[in-house]
C-alpha cells in the first residue's frame, strides 16, 4: 500500500486526534481506491444503475462482466465524470469526492479511461497521440510553450515499444488497424501514469496473439495500478482476473473468482435467461 | 507511409513567395514606374489587391477556428466589421472641421442627429494607438464573452454555428440604428487622412497594400507556428475527438476559447486594414451572408492548411470582381454552385486537388 499512501503516518500520530488529511489528497490506507455507494442513474425512467455499490482495491485488477444493458459503461461514465448520478456517492480514495469534479479534473487526479470504441486522434501520428496523453501541465499556456525533454521522449518511445508500434511511430493513427488502435489507446492510458485505469472492451478486433499480449500487459500492471476491465470474452476474463464482479440490471449481482461466479446459479440464470 | 507535414512546406513557401511579390513589387511598379510602362499597376489594382489580402487574412483566421479547431463559425465577419469600425472611428476623428457641417467636435452624422456632445465610447479614438488597441481588444472581448458562455456550456456543432450567425445578425441590426452612434445605415465614410497622409493618395494606397501583405505574411507564420505547437495538436485533437481530449485531462473549453479569441483579433486586424482601402465601413459588413462567404473561401481553398484559406480567399474574390463586373446578377448563383461543387467533389478544396494530382504524378 506504500505505493499509494502519500502522507506519513508519523504526522498523523502527532496530531493525536485521528487522521487529518488535506482535501484532495489520495488516501487508500483502508484498502479501496474507488468507493461507489448506492449509485443510481436513470435515463428517461430506465434505471441504468440501481443502488449500485462497488469497491475497487488499490493495485487490484478487477473484471466487470454482465449482459448488455447491465450498466457497465454507465458505471465508467459515472466514475469519469461524464454522467452525474441521481443519487449516491463516488469517492476516489477516502477523501476525494469525484462528484464535485469534471472530466479533466478527474483525469488529472489519476483516473483514466479507454473507450469501448477505440478513440485515438486519426489526424495525428502515433507519437503525437502519446505526446498529448503524456502526464504534464495541461493548461493552455504551458501547453503552448511545451517542449518535450529527453526523459519524456524516452518515456514515449518506451511506451511505443510496450504497445508494439515501434515501427509505426510516425504513422498517422487513422490508418492503424482496429487492434493497433486499441493498443495505442492503452498506450495513451499508460502515458498518463494513472492510478486507476478503466478499460472498456480492450480486445475487440484483436487477433489471438494480440489478445495474449494484452492479457500479459494488464497482468504486468497489476499491483502498480488499479485496473477495471469490462469485457465480454469470458476466456480472456478468466485469463486475467482474480476477482470478477457481475452486474445485472444496474446492480452488483455477485462477486468472486471466475469459478465461483460461473457456478453461481443466479449468474447462470441471468446469462441463459432461465 | 504518409508523413505529416511533409509536402506542406513547399506549398507554404510558394504561397509566401507569391505574397512577398505582391507586397513589395506591385507597390513599386505602381509608384516608381511611369503610367505608360507595361509593368505599371494602376491605383485601382493596388487597392483591389490590398483588399484581397485583408480578405485572405480574414480567411486565415477562420481556418484556425474551423479548419483546426472544428468550430464552424458562421459569424466570423462580425469580428472583421468590429475591427473595421474601430479603424473607421479613428478616421472619422481625423476629418476634423472638414466635414460638410464643419463642426469642430462632432462627425457629420451626429450633427445631423442634433447630438450635442461626443458619446463616451468615441473618446480616445482621436489617437491612432488607441484605435489600434481597440481593433484587437473589441473583437477579442466579444469573442471572449461569447466563447466563454458557449464553450463552457458545451454548445457545439450546428447549434454553435446558428448562434454565431445570430450574433452577427444582432450586431447588424444594432449598427443599423442611428441611436447607436456609429452612423446608422450609412456607416462611417468620407475619410480624409490617415496619420496625416491623404487617404486618396497613391502613395498611401501602396503603403496600405504593403502593410496588408506584411501583416498577412506575419499572421501566416504565427499561425503555422501555433498549429505546430503542442497546443496546435491538442486543438486538432479537439476537432476530431472532443470528449476524448477531455478525458486526457485538458480543459477543452479553454483551448477553444483562446483559439477563438486569437482568431477574432486577427479578423479585427483584417477589418482595420480593409476600411482605409475601401474608404467606408457600414453595417452591411455584419451581414450573415458575408460570414458565409468567408466559409466558402476557406472550404474552396482547402481547410486545415492555412495557405488554402489564403488561396481560396484571393481566388473567390477575384472571381467576384470579374463576375460582378460582367454579370452582377449571376454572382450569387455561381457562389452557391461553387460551394455545392466543393462540398460534393472537393472536400479538401483546391489544395487537396493539387496534392492529389502531385501524388498521382509521383506514382
Amino acid at each position: 500500500m506504500t505505493l499509494f499512501a502519500e502522507n506519513s503516518l508519523g504526522e498523523d500520530e502527532k496530531s493525536g486526534s485521528g487522521i487529518l488529511l488535506a482535501e484532495g489528497q489520495l488516501d487508500t490506507r483502508h484498502g479501496p481506491i474507488l468507493y461507489l455507494e448506492d449509485v443510481s442513474v436513470s435515463f428517461d425512467g430506465f434505471k441504468a444503475l440501481n443502488n449500485l455499490s462497488l469497491y475497487i482495491d488499490a493495485g487490484e485488477l478487477r473484471c466487470l462482466i454482465g449482459p448488455n444493458g447491465a450498466g457497465k459503461t454507465t458505471l465508467m461514465d459515472v466514475i469519469t465524470g461524464k454522467t452525474r448520478p441521481d443519487t449516491g456517492s463516488v469517492f476516489f480514495g477516502q477523501t476525494i469526492d469525484l462528484l464535485k469534479m469534471d472530466e479533466p479534473a478527474i483525469a488529472q487526479a489519476g483516473i483514466c479511461r479507454k473507450f469501448q470504441k477505440p478513440s485515438v486522434f486519426d489526424a495525428l501520428t502515433v507519437f503525437e497521440n502519446l505526446e498529448l496523453a503524456l502526464k504534464a501541465d495541461k493548461r493552455t499556456w504551458p501547453t503552448l510553450f511545451n517542449r518535450l525533454n529527453g526523459e519524456q521522449r524516452d518515456r514515449i518511445n518506451q511506451i511505443i515499444e510496450t504497445i508494439g508500434l515501434g515501427t509505426h511511430h510516425q504513422l498517422r493513427a487513422g490508418i492503424l488497424s482496429h487492434g493497433q488502435k486499441q493498443w495505442l489507446e492503452i498506450g495513451m492510458l499508460l502515458m498518463q501514469e494513472p492510478k486507476v485505469m478503466l478499460v472498456d472492451e480492450p480486445i475487440a478486433g484483436m487477433t489471438h496473439q494480440e489478445i495474449e499480449r494484452t492479457a500479459e500487459l494488464l497482468l504486468s500492471l497489476q499491483g502498480q495500478r488499479s485496473i477495471v476491465v469490462v469485457e465480454h470474452d469470458m476466456e480472456f476474463v478468466r485469463s486475467i482476473a482474480s476477482k470478477v464482479t457481475v452486474l445485472h440490471e444496474g446492480s452488483v449481482l455477485t462477486e468472486g473468482t471466475m469459478d465461483e461466479v460461473q457456478n453461481d446459479p443466479r449468474v447462470i440464470q441471468v446469462y441463459l435467461g432461465g | 507511409m504518409k508523413l505529416t507535414g511533409l509536402g506542406h512546406d513547399k506549398t507554404a513557401t510558394m504561397v509566401l513567395v507569391a505574397l512577398a511579390a505582391v507586397t513589395f513589387i506591385i507597390p513599386f511598379c505602381n509608384l516608381a514606374l511611369p503610367a505608360d510602362s507595361p509593368m505599371h499597376f494602376s491605383a485601382y489594382t493596388v487597392s483591389l489587391l490590398g483588399k484581397y489580402l485583408t480578405f485572405a487574412l480574414l480567411g486565415l483566421s477562420l481556418d484556425l477556428v474551423w479548419g483546426y479547431c472544428g468550430i464552424l463559425a458562421l459569424g466570423h465577419g462580425a469580428f472583421f466589421a468590429l475591427g473595421g469600425y474601430a479603424m473607421g472611428m479613428y478616421l472619422m476623428r481625423q476629418i476634423g472641421t472638414r466635414g460638410v457641417y464643419g463642426d469642430p467636435l462632432l462627425p457629420d452624422f451626429m450633427v445631423f442627429l442634433n447630438w450635442k456632445e461626443l458619446p463616451w465610447y468615441w473618446l480616445g479614438f482621436d489617437h491612432f494607438w488607441f484605435a489600434l488597441l481597440m481593433v484587437v481588444l473589441v473583437p477579442g472581448a466579444l469573442a471572449f464573452v461569447f466563447g466563454w458562455l458557449a464553450f463552457r456550456s458545451r454548445v457545439t456543432g450546428v447549434y454553435l454555428s446558428i448562434i454565431t450567425q445570430a450574433l452577427t445578425y444582432a450586431l447588424l441590426l444594432a449598427f443599423f440604428r442611428n441611436e447607436m452612434g456609429f452612423g446608422g445605415n450609412n456607416g462611417l465614410t468620407d475619410f480624409k487622412e490617415l496619420l496625416g497622409f491623404n487617404i486618396q493618395s497613391e502613395a498611401l494606397r501602396a503603403v496600405l497594400l504593403m502593410m496588408s501583405g506584411i501583416t498577412l505574411m506575419t499572421a501566416f507564420l504565427v499561425c503555422r507556428w501555433l498549429v505546430n505547437t503542442k497546443l496546435g495538436r491538442v486543438v486538432t485533437a479537439i476537432r476530431d475527438q472532443e470528449s476524448r481530449v477531455r478525458f486526457l485531462g485538458y480543459r477543452v473549453e479553454m483551448f477553444k476559447l483562446w483559439i477563438f479569441v486569437f482568431a477574432a483579433m486577427l479578423a479585427g486586424v483584417a477589418g482595420a486594414l480593409y476600411v482605409p482601402q475601401v474608404g467606408i465601413i457600414n453595417p452591411s459588413e455584419f451581414s450573415p451572408l458575408n460570414s458565409l462567404e468567408i466559409v466558402i473561401w476557406v472550404a474552396m481553398g482547402g481547410r486545415g492548411t492555412l495557405y488554402g484559406a489564403i488561396i481560396g480567399a484571393v481566388l473567390v474574390n477575384y472571381s467576384k470582381t470579374v463576375l460582378t463586373g460582367l454579370m452582377p446578377e449571376i454572382w450569387l448563383f455561381s457562389l452557391g454552385a461553387v460551394f455545392v461543387i466543393v462540398t460534393v467533389l472537393l472536400p479538401d478544396g483546391i489544395v487537396g486537388l493539387l496534392k492529389r494530382r502531385l501524388q498521382e504524378q509521383h506514382s
